[in-house]
This record gives C-alpha cells, structure tokens and sequence, in this order.
C-alpha cells in the first residue's frame, strides 16, 4: 500500500464529489425524499382514523370513554349515530373505518365496578389500518377503567387475521405509543444509508470505466487496493453525513428521539457501512455501465427491505427466510439502530451485531478487491 | 535489462477473443530510442497489441519483452516505466489541467518535492500556460490531446504508447503533437503509435502495417515506397476520368488502378507510358496526361491491403 497513491486517488474523488452537483443532490435528496416520503405515508396510516360512534348507554362514564378514544389521536369520531346497524352500514359505505359501540349497560357496569366490553368493529380490508385500530382501541380502554374492555370484530376480515401478531409484541414494548413511525424511522436511517453506501461506490468506478479513465488508471503502478479504498473512503465521509441528515429529520419531523448516545450509533454504524461499500465495490467490478451498477443496487436492496425486519416482523417469516435473514446484513443493523434509537442501549449490548457485521465487511471487501483485475478482459 | 536490449521484443505473439483471431503470430522489436509507427486500418489490432504490451492484457499465447520485462509474468513492473496514452484521450474532464497532472503526478509517484516543477514544465511543454486553473472538458481537442500526453509522461517514462493520439483533431494541432513527440524522442524516449493516418506513419522511423491481426510488412517509410510496390506507377489525369479507370483496369499489364482525387494512379508490371495512353485516346478521351510518380506510403499501403 502506497499512501502517496492512495492520497492522490482520494484527493481526486473530494474534488470530483464537490463538483458534482448529481452526487451532492443524491447525497442530500435520498435521506430527505425517502423520510418524508415514508414518514408521512405511515402517519396518514396510523392515526386519525375515521370512527363512528354508537354510544347506547349515554352515561358520564361511556362519555369519558369515548372521549378518551377520541384524544388518543388515533380515532377522529366523525360520526355519532343511534343503532349499531348504521353505524355498520357507514363502515360498508366506507365512510368510516372503525364503529365504536358502547352497550346499554356500560355506565351502571362500571360504577358498580363489574367488568363490561365495548365493542369495536374494524375495516378489515386495510390491515394496517385494522392492526392500529386494534391495537390502540385495547390501549385506550386499558387506560380508561379497570372494568371496561373492548371487543374486537372484524367487518371483512376475520378478527383473527387483524388480530396483532405475537411478533410485534416487542415492538409494543419499546415503543408504548404504538406509533410505527417510531419502528419505521430508525429502519428507514438504515436503508438510506445502505442504498447511499452501495450506490455511491458502484458508480464511482463503473463511470470511470465508461468514460474510458479506468484503463488509463490500469495501465498505471496503482494496486487494486489502493484505487478500491481511495474509491471508497471519501464515500464514508457522505453516508455519514446522510446518516446524521436522516436522524435530524427523524428527530424534527417525527419527534423520534435517539434514546441511546449518537457517537456509540455512529460506531456501530461502520461495520455495516464498510459491509455496504463492499457490496458496492462488488457490484462495480461486474457491472457494465451505470444503468446496470443501479439495477444491481436495487436488487441487493431487495432483500433488506423483505427479510431484514424492516417490513415484515422476521419471527412471522418461515424457517428458511429466518435462517436466510441472518446473512443479510441489514438484519443486524437494524437491531443495532432500533436498540440505539428506541432502546437507549450501546456498544456493551450491541456488540454481537456490530461484530457479525463486521466479519461480513471484512469477507465481501477483501472478495471485491481481490475481484478486481487490473485488465480490460 | 541492460541499454542494449530492444526496447520491445515481441515474437508470435497472438490474441483470441473467443473464435476470433484479433492479433495473429505477430513478431517485431522495437529499438530504444526509435519512432515506431503501428499502421492499420479500423479492427486490424493495433489496440490489442498494445494493450498486450502494456501488460492490461494477456496474450493466448506468444512472448515479449518490454523494456527487458516479461509480459505475461511482470505486467506491474512494466507499468512502472512506460507512458500510455489510450485511444480515447482519457483526462478526467472535470478535473482542471493542473489538477490532472497533479493526480497522475501522485499515482506515478513522482517526489513531492519535484512535483509541482515537473507540474509547471509539463504545462509550458504543452502550451498549456493561462489555462491551468480550466476544466478538461472545455478544452479543444488538440488541447486535451497533448493535456492527454503530458499526463502520460508527467514520470518521464523512457517508453510511451501511443493509441491513436491524433483521432479526431484538426492538422494543424496534428503537426504540433507531433512536434512534442519528436521533441521527446530526442531526448531519448521511445514511442510506439498506432495510427490509421498514412502521412502520420511518415513520421516514424519505422512502419509496421498490420491488417486483420497480421503484420504485413514492417519497414522504414523509404523502404516501403522503394521496394513494396512491384511495378512502374503512373498518375493519369484526362477529362472522362470515370471511364479512363474501367478503360485501364482492362488493359493487360495493368495490375492495379485507384482514384485519388482527380487523378488515376495505375500500378503496372512494366508498361510503357503510350501503352496507357493510347486505350484512353481510342475512348475519345481529351486533355489526357500519363505522368510516372514516386509511391507514396499510401500507394504501398493501398496495394499491400490488396494483396490480402
Ligand atoms: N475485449 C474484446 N473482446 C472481444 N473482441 C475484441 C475485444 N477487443 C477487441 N476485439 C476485437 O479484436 C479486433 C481487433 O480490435 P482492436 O481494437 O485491437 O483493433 P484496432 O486496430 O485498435 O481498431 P481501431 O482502429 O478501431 O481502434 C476487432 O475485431 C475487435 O472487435
Ligand atoms: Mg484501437
């Protein structure tokens, strides 16, 4: 390893980054576009969601209850009618999603501190909306009495299918709000960050290959090595940076505070990152030109987004995907990342994570370098 | 590696790419301190071999040295001692004239302390003075070219491949660059070009023609002008020119004719000056002169195609 080389191949990449307005706007846009995006897509989702409301007891107490279930946020009575059978139909009109029924006999129930159940009926043809509505109509009443619970049906779907499943328990536990913007953000930090690591890097040496400098840089004394961690250092700069950009949205537009100490996230975030610029560089030393560097991204993407945790809980997934799962490295991260951001916990918990990234970093770089031949074959 | 070995020693060297053949059985040396121009025309391997010789690229089978290395075993080291200069001028367009000499100046290594005078002398060499702080990209294509060459010699290399330097530039800039490159061999530095421009293979001290991966001939540019071309060539000027050319293809003896601008150039075994005038008078013909000429390099190189 020749530093001087090195240098050179780095001093290089700054200044073709700083005169890159596509590579600045890619750096800045994608944390932006992607939390706004996503951020304010789930919370249309989760809260404020259209509820109809049948109280058939019209006491104090099922006043208090309803109005509790109205200042949770996530239910907006937009109506009040007399029978359960209207309120069903405005379900099947789709004019609200929820029914709230309070039977006759709530209020003399609860004063007499005898238990009693409201019911909720759910829309279950949006299992998002019907997963949140379930969930949060049983926080609701958990707050409210002792005595009161709410039953849940479903109008379309089985209950059993909306019913919330045993996975996403540990969820509810760190997250007691329920809000899955605050699940979501820390899993959307780690998917700017990989799409950014991975993108970044691919295409750093397939436009040198397509404009024809790559054979020139070939024809010259510089080591594999040397072009490949010039290539990529400068780019750890930029994620960086894109990390912290996407923690401040999370934190400004979203109110999701890092429970755990930035600095320790930002520790446990190299391993993955170094992991990701190794993808990159792999992709980089197969692809062709830049449409196929971005294609190839995409599709080392694909996996992150379905087995990692992001979207689906990974203890819902089946055997195989499970075991599959724990080669993806965004599996790990996103432990590390909720632990951080959710948990408040750091290194001393998180270390198995960061080392099994670690490893994975270690094997796919030193597979990309070693990949790369100094030919034009 | 002593100065007495060729600064490039090829033998049987060949290139497949699948079934095709794209550099076959070539053999040459190169001296130190020549001017060695690779002439062919578009697909002949003219990029192939030089590729192979900068060690980018492995020959199917075959031997070389350059500059005493190996090669197929010591492509890096041969890295380390030449210039090269790929077909399409490879600057890094966003970058100015001074930052891409100063990058190649780091990736070849050249001492830090030496390095922004060489950085200057380069420069100056090229012309280059009150345009250092520009972008690549807005340069002329002259400029960029010998931006391109001084980019390749900013270690002083005592070897330098040259791919097609002049594609795409205008003569003029064409006479300068080739000016530098004589500069540069006087100082002792040996270059092999390739080049499809006959008047540019002029340049040389000697020629290699190669076509369809064979080396057709290889000599100095007198020498090819005074023995490839068997026969007496004559330039034939008259006013229906279009049917003079079918008239003497027919004419016995005649072994080739070809159209330069408005003149015929008739190659023949042994002919007589009034054996091609006399068929272009029974044609009705007028104005019609048949003037012996001296081949030019393209003459030989026309014919030498030809013969394929
Ligand atoms: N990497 C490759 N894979 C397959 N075929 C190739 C490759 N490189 C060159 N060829 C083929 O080998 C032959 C010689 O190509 P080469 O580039 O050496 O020609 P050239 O003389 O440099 O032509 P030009 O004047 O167009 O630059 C061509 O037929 C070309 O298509
Ligand atoms: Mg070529």
């Amino acid at each position: 390893m020749n530093l001087g080389r090195l240098m050179a191949i780095i001093r290089k990449e700054v200044i073709q980054i700083r005169r890159d307005r596509a590579t600045l706007g890619l750096v800045i846009g994608i944390p932006v576009m992607e939390l706004l995006l996503f951020g304010y897509a789930l919370n249309t989702v989760t809260d404020h969601i259209s509820t109809v409301l049948v109280d058939e007891s019209g006491t104090a107490s099922s006043r208090a209850f309803a109005s509790a279930f109205e200042h949770s946020t996530y239910f907006d009575v937009r109506m009040k009618v007399s029978d359960r059978e209207s309120a069903l139909a405005a379900i099947d009109r789709g004019a609200v999603r929820v029914a709230l029924i309070i039977p006759p006999d709530f209020g003399d129930r609860v004063l007499a501190g005898r238990p009693t159940a409201a019911q909720m009926i759910v829309d279950g043809s949006d299992p998002a909306i019907a997963q949140t509505a379930t969930f949060a109509g049983g926080l609701v009443a958990q707050t409210q009495s002792a005595f009161a619970t709410v039953d849940v049906a479903s109008r379309v779907v089985p209950v059993a299918q909306t019913r919330p499943a045993i996975d996403l328990r540990p969820v509810v536990l760190y997250n007691p709000q329920m809000l899955s913007v605050q699940a979501m953000i820390p899993a959307l930090v780690g998917m700017v960050l990989q799409l950014q690591a991975v993108l970044l890097t691919a295409l750093a040496i397939v436009r040198e290959r397509e404009r024809g400098t790559l054979e020139q840089l070939i024809v010259s004394p510089i080591r594999s090595s040397e072009l490949m961690l010039g290539k990529t250092l400068p780019n750890i700069g930029l994620c960086l940076v894109s990390t912290v950009m996407a923690l401040g949205i999370g934190r400004l537009l979203f109110g999701v505070q890092i429970q755990g100490s930035v600095l320790e996230l930002l520790l446990l975030t190299l391993p993955f990152l170094f992991g990701s610029l190794g993808i990159g560089l792999g992709i980089s030393v197969v692809a062709k030109n830049q449409s196929q560097a971005l294609q190839m991204t995409m599709f080392t993407l694909l996996p992150s987004i379905l087995l990692s945790g992001f979207l689906f809980a990974r203890e819902g997934m089946p055997g195989f995907f499970q075991v599959l799962s724990l080669v993806i490295p965004m599996t790990h991260y996103l432990q590390i990342l909720r632990g951080v951001i959710l948990k408040g916990v750091g290194v001393s918990v998180l270390w198995p994570q960061a080392l099994t990234l670690t490893v994975f970093a270690v094997v796919v770089l030193g597979a990309s370098i070693s990949r790369f031949q100094k030919s034009v074959e | 590696m002593t100065s007495e070995t060729p600064a490039i020693q090829v033998r049987g060297l060949t290139k497949r790419f699948g079934d095709r053949v794209a550099v076959s059985d070539v053999s040459f040396e190169v001296n130190r301190g020549e001017v060695f121009a690779f002439l062919g025309p578009n697909g002949s391997g003219k990029s192939t071999t030089i590729r192979m010789l900068c060690g980018i690229l492995q020959p199917t089978s075959g031997a070389g040295s350059v500059l005493g290395y190996d090669i197929a075993t010591q492509p890096e080291r041969i890295k380390e001692h030449i210039g090269y200069m790929s077909q399409r001028f490879s600057l890094y367009e966003d970058l100015t004239v001074r930052e891409n000499l100063e990058f190649y100046a780091g990736i070849y290594d050249v001492p830090r302390a030496a390095r922004a005078a060489r950085v200057t002398e380069l420069i100056a060499m090229a012309g280059l003075e009150g345009r250092e702080r520009q972008i690549a990209a807005e340069l002329s294509g002259g400029w960029k070219q010998r931006l391109a060459l001084s980019c390749a010699i900013v270690h002083r290399p005592p070897l330098l491949f040259l791919d097609e330097p002049t594609a795409g530039v205008d003569p003029v800039s064409r006479r300068e660059f080739w000016t530098m490159i004589h500069g540069l061999a006087a100082t002792g530095v040996t270059v092999f070009a390739t080049t499809h421009y006959l008047d540019e293979a002029e340049h040389a001290g000697r020629v290699g023609m190669i076509d369809a991966g064979v080396l057709k001939a290889l000599a100095t540019p007198e020498d090819f002008k005074a023995h490839f071309l068997n026969g007496l060539l004559y330039a034939v000027t008259c006013d229906r020119t279009m049917d003079a050319l079918v008239a003497l293809a027919a004419v016995p003896g005649v072994s080739d004719v070809s159209l330069y601008g408005e003149s015929i150039h008739v190659l023949t075994d042994d002919l007589e000056a009034t054996a091609l005038s006399t068929p272009l008078d029974a044609l009705g013909a007028r104005d019609v002169v048949v003037s012996r000429i001296a081949p030019s390099l393209e003459d030989v190189f026309i014919s030498l195609m030809k013969r394929r």
